[in-house]
Formats: structure tokens, C-alpha cells, sequence
């Protein structure tokens, strides 16, 4: 119990750290030449690497038996839904000066635009549900099926990115190879669990 | 009075103290990994000063002539440091922030541009005796990207139909295709290609000729740094960024409108005109606003990039939507 704890202060402390670097980064004058393009973009890559990490806890869970890990996944899920929300804000706010209606025309109107929110609205759900209280109130089978929006909010963060780059497209499709990587191991495991309990039927 | 067994207390403090090292490493780590991709970019090479930088005076009656021709706008000047460490240049690398180091040791010695195509005197210039043709001008331009957003840039150069009167265009001279400098050894990003190089760009014979387009060879007095297209680079103030070619090896004059590497890439996206259209959106996002490097918030873009006034009439017969 106390270990778990700890393990999740680790994570507590090490998702911090980018932010942290980020705001010391901004108080000296140090993002470069377009500084609001700089943390809008590099708090995006967070959501991209953190919303990736969380989905990889099961898999590795289940490959290694490393049980230690699991309380990794809703940290690490918190920090992603943390930094997509940074990430709009600083769009909203900075680039779009907290004008309500000519963000959400421009959200409307572009595709791009239109994914990314739809993957951050699937992250609210999940971040409101992400305690323990929540999973007995709906039931762990519910409570599961709900949070698999966080494959489609993978998925959406990746096109996303995809859909903005101009030319050199490598960074999002590296991206987009690891997602599709950890969602192809949860269809390859449902299926073989599907056949065992077949075959364990038919057996019996 | 050896205890066989660690007494609780030093056990605690020990296990406490060994937790606090996993932290501070881990943290460590995690902010290595941070700096690795987000490094704080650093001043770098300054290259020389212009000696004979013609510099038009801020007041009087030839300020005004310089601010009504386009040649100066008086709008605050984006800072050096910008300029040179924001750089699309995708010959040394994709990354803008990352361009000003992969460039840094770009050699432009014995650099020669050759002129051919439809002209009389078709011929061959060390940069040395292309650069003797006319004095450098300081001529201070509004430059706004593609992408949507902009800054105000001392270029230094002098008009390139100085250069083009040079070698005599024929009559079926009616577009001017230029090219950059092809060699992966020294322009690492060329490894990759995620563009078709040598990078193309391309003019309308009236639109090359046109005192606003510029050669450029320097910037804030000095001459031009690699990462911003040295040694020699076009600059078209009315039109988005990526029609100002840069490091150019060869122009030529040709009958039929030339291939252009971004409309190449992306005929729906990148036109052959390229002109600044706050009206005409990229089709992935809007053009009506721009991103001033160095202002907070966004400011309306103007047609033609402000200069409407001197390049309007080049275009007035034609669909500027269907011409994008």
C-alpha cells in the first residue's frame, strides 16, 4: 500500500517536471521567437506521450506480471487530460486572445481543429470517472467500456497532428505507429481471450 | 553494544533518504530528457558588417519616397535573434528552432549563379561580381508566412531586375524559375526527402521585374547568416515567405509558368501567386490573422501583405481566388 503510494509520487513529481521547465523557460524569455506557438505545441506533445504511457501499463502489466505498475495508469491518464487542457487554454487564451466566438468558429471550421477537440472531450469523462469511488458507483464492466474513449482520444490526438504539419509528417506517424502498436494489443488479447473461452466451453 | 538488527528509526531514515534519491534522479532525468528537445537557443555566429550599406535617412523627404515606394515600413523591427533562430528551411531542418544550428557551418564559398534561359547574354556570376552590380539597399519588408506569422525584417540587396537587365531577357522570356543549391553533404536536410529538391520557385516576368522583389545578401547591415538563405536569397514582400527561395544557384528565364516545389507538393494548399490574401484561407486554416513574432495576440493581415498600393495593378485581371 504505502509502495504504491510512493510509486505514485514519483509520477506525480516526474509530470510535473516538463511544466515546471516550461514556466522557469517562459519567465526567463527562453521559449524562442514565437513563444505561445512553442507551449501550445509542447504541451500538445505532452498529451501525446502521456495518453500513450497510460495505455501502455495494461499491456506491460499483462506481458510481466508487474502489478506495481498499475497505479501508474490513472496518474498518468490525469496528466495527459492535465496538459491537452494547457494546451487549449493557451490556444484559447493566448492565441485567440479569450475570444469566445471567433475560437469557436475557427473550431468549427477547421478539421483539425474539430479532432483535437473531440479528443479532449473524451478526456473529460474519463478524468471525472478516475476515481475509485466512480468505478463502484458504475460498476467495473461499465466503468471499463467508458473509459476505452481514451483509444479514441489516442487516435484523435495523433490525426490531429497529423492534419497540421505541412510537409514532414515522421514525428506524427512515429506516433501514430506506437498507438496503433497498443491498440493492436488489446484486439490481438481480446480475441485469443475470446477463443480460450470457447475452447473452454466446448470443452466442458 | 552492536545491535544484530538495524534499529527501526535509522532503518526509516535510510529507506527515506534512499526514496528521496529516486525522486531527485528520476526527476533528473525526466528534465534531461526535456532539455534534449527543448533546448534554449543561444545567440551564434554573428557574420560581417556591410560596408557599403546604402541606408535610406528615418526623416525628410527621401524617407517618405522610401515609405511610399514600399522600400520601408515603419513598423518596429523584429529583433535579430528572431530572424535568425526561426527560420523555415527545411534543407537543414523541419524544426524552425533548430535551422541556425544545422546551418551554422554552411559554407558559400565559390558560390556562382548562373543566369540562362531566354536571354541575350546568358552567362555565369561569382557571387563577388553579382553582388558588385548594384550597391545593397536597406530595404525594410513585412514578411509573412504561410503558416501565419509575421515579422519586419532589414533585409539588405537591391532589386533583381537590376540583375536581370544584366543578361538581356528576350521577348519569350516570360517567367523567371529559380533553384537552390542541391548537396546533402552540406545541407543535411536534403537526407530526407520529405520535400522534392532542389527546391523551385518561380515568377511571372512582370512580377521579377518589379522594384519591390529583392535580392537579398544581407540583413540588419550585416551579411546574410546561413539559416536565413545565404548567400544570396529572393524576397517578395507581398507574397507568403515560402516564395522568397533561398541560397540560389541558378535563375532562369523560360517561356512556360515554372514548377514551384510547394504548390508541387500541395496544389490545393500552395498556389503558383502565393499572394498574402487575408480573404483566400489555406484550406487547413484561416489567413484572415497573423501572429506578429514578438507582439501578443493576433493582428488582421492586409492584402497583399500591405502593399496593395504598389502591386495591386499586376493582378488586376484576375481571379485572385481561382489564383491563389
Amino acid at each position: 500500500m504505502k509502495d504504491t503510494r510512493f510509486a505514485r509520487f514519483v509520477v506525480i513529481v516526474n509530470g510535473a517536471v516538463p511544466l515546471a521547465l516550461l514556466c522557469w523557460d517562459a519567465y526567463r524569455h527562453q521559449l524562442g521567437a514565437n513563444p505561445v506557438n512553442f507551449a501550445i505545441r509542447t504541451t500538445g506533445m505532452m498529451t501525446l506521450i502521456l495518453l500513450p504511457l497510460s495505455l501502455l501499463v495494461t499491456p506491460v502489466k499483462k506481458l510481466t506480471g508487474w502489478n506495481w505498475l498499475f497505479p501508474f495508469r490513472r496518474t498518468l491518464g490525469l496528466y495527459a487530460f492535465f496538459y491537452a487542457c494547457c494546451h487549449f487554454t493557451l490556444f484559447f487564451g493566448l492565441d485567440q486572445s479569450f475570444d469566445v466566438s471567433r475560437t469557436i468558429g475557427e473550431m468549427v471550421k477547421r478539421p483539425y481543429l474539430v479532432v483535437g477537440s473531440i479528443g479532449l472531450l473524451c478526456l473529460i469523462p474519463l478524468a471525472l470517472t478516475s476515481t475509485k469511488n466512480a468505478i463502484k458507483r458504475l460498476g467495473s464492466k461499465r466503468w471499463q467500456a467508458l473509459h476505452r474513449l481514451a483509444y479514441v482520444a489516442a487516435v484523435a490526438g495523433v490525426v490531429h497532428y497529423y492534419m497540421l504539419v505541412k510537409a514532414d509528417v515522421r514525428q506524427p506517424i512515429a506516433f501514430a505507429v506506437v498507438v496503433t502498436l497498443l491498440l493492436g494489443f488489446r484486439i490481438v488479447d481480446a480475441v485469443r481471450r475470446r477463443a480460450a473461452r470457447e475452447s473452454k466451453i466446448s470443452a466442458a | 553494544m552492536k545491535h544484530p538488527i538495524t534499529p527501526e528509526a535509522t532503518y526509516l531514515n535510510r529507506r527515506a533518504f534512499m526514496r528521496a534519491g529516486v525522486v531527485a534522479a528520476t526527476a533528473v532525468a525526466t528534465g534531461a530528457i526535456y532539455r534534449k528537445f527543448n533546448r534554449v537557443s543561444s545567440g551564434g555566429a554573428q557574420t560581417a558588417q556591410l560596408a557599403d550599406l546604402l541606408t535610406p535617412p528615418a526623416t525628410g523627404p527621401i524617407a517618405a519616397a522610401s515609405e511610399s515606394s514600399g522600400f520601408t515600413v515603419n513598423e518596429a523591427r523584429t529583433p535579430f535573434d528572431a530572424i535568425t533562430h526561426y527560420n523555415n528551411f527545411y534543407e537543414f531542418s523541419t524544426d524552425k528552432e533548430e535551422v541556425a544550428e544545422a546551418a551554422a557551418k554552411f559554407d558559400t564559398s565559390d558560390w556562382r549563379v548562373a543566369i540562362e534561359g531566354r536571354a541575350a547574354k546568358p552567362r555565369t556570376f561569382d557571387l563577388d561580381d553579382l553582388l558588385k552590380i548594384s550597391p545593397p539597399e536597406e530595404r525594410v519588408y513585412r514578411m509573412r508566412c504561410v503558416e501565419g506569422w509575421s515579422m519586419v525584417i532589414p533585409w539588405a540587396g537591391f532589386s533583381l531586375s537590376k540583375l536581370l537587365e544584366r543578361v538581356e531577357p528576350l521577348s519569350g522570356a516570360k517567367y523567371a524559375a529559380f533553384e537552390t543549391l542541391v548537396d546533402p553533404k552540406r545541407m543535411p536536410g536534403q537526407r530526407a526527402r520529405v520535400l522534392s529538391w532542389p527546391y523551385v520557385e518561380g515568377l511571372r516576368m512582370d512580377e521579377a521585374m518589379h522594384p519591390l522583389t529583392l535580392l537579398a545578401s544581407g540583413l540588419y547591415g550585416r551579411a546574410l547568416p546561413p539559416q536565413d538563405g545565404a548567400p544570396l536569397r529572393l524576397v517578395v514582400p507581398w507574397k507568403y515567405g515560402f516564395k522568397g527561395i533561398k541560397s540560389i544557384v541558378k535563375i532562369s528565364l523560360v517561356e512556360t509558368q515554372p514548377k514551384t516545389t510547394w504548390s508541387d507538393f500541395a496544389a490545393d494548399e500552395y498556389g503558383f501567386y502565393a499572394n498574402v490574401n487575408p480573404q483566400v484561407d489555406h484550406p487547413r486554416w484561416s489567413q484572415a490573422t497573423e501572429q506578429r513574432i514578438g507582439e501578443s495576440g493576433r493582428r488582421k493581415t492586409l492584402m497583399f501583405n500591405g502593399y496593395a498600393e504598389q502591386v495591386a495593378s499586376l493582378y488586376s485581371s484576375m481571379d485572385l481566388r481561382a489564383n491563389y
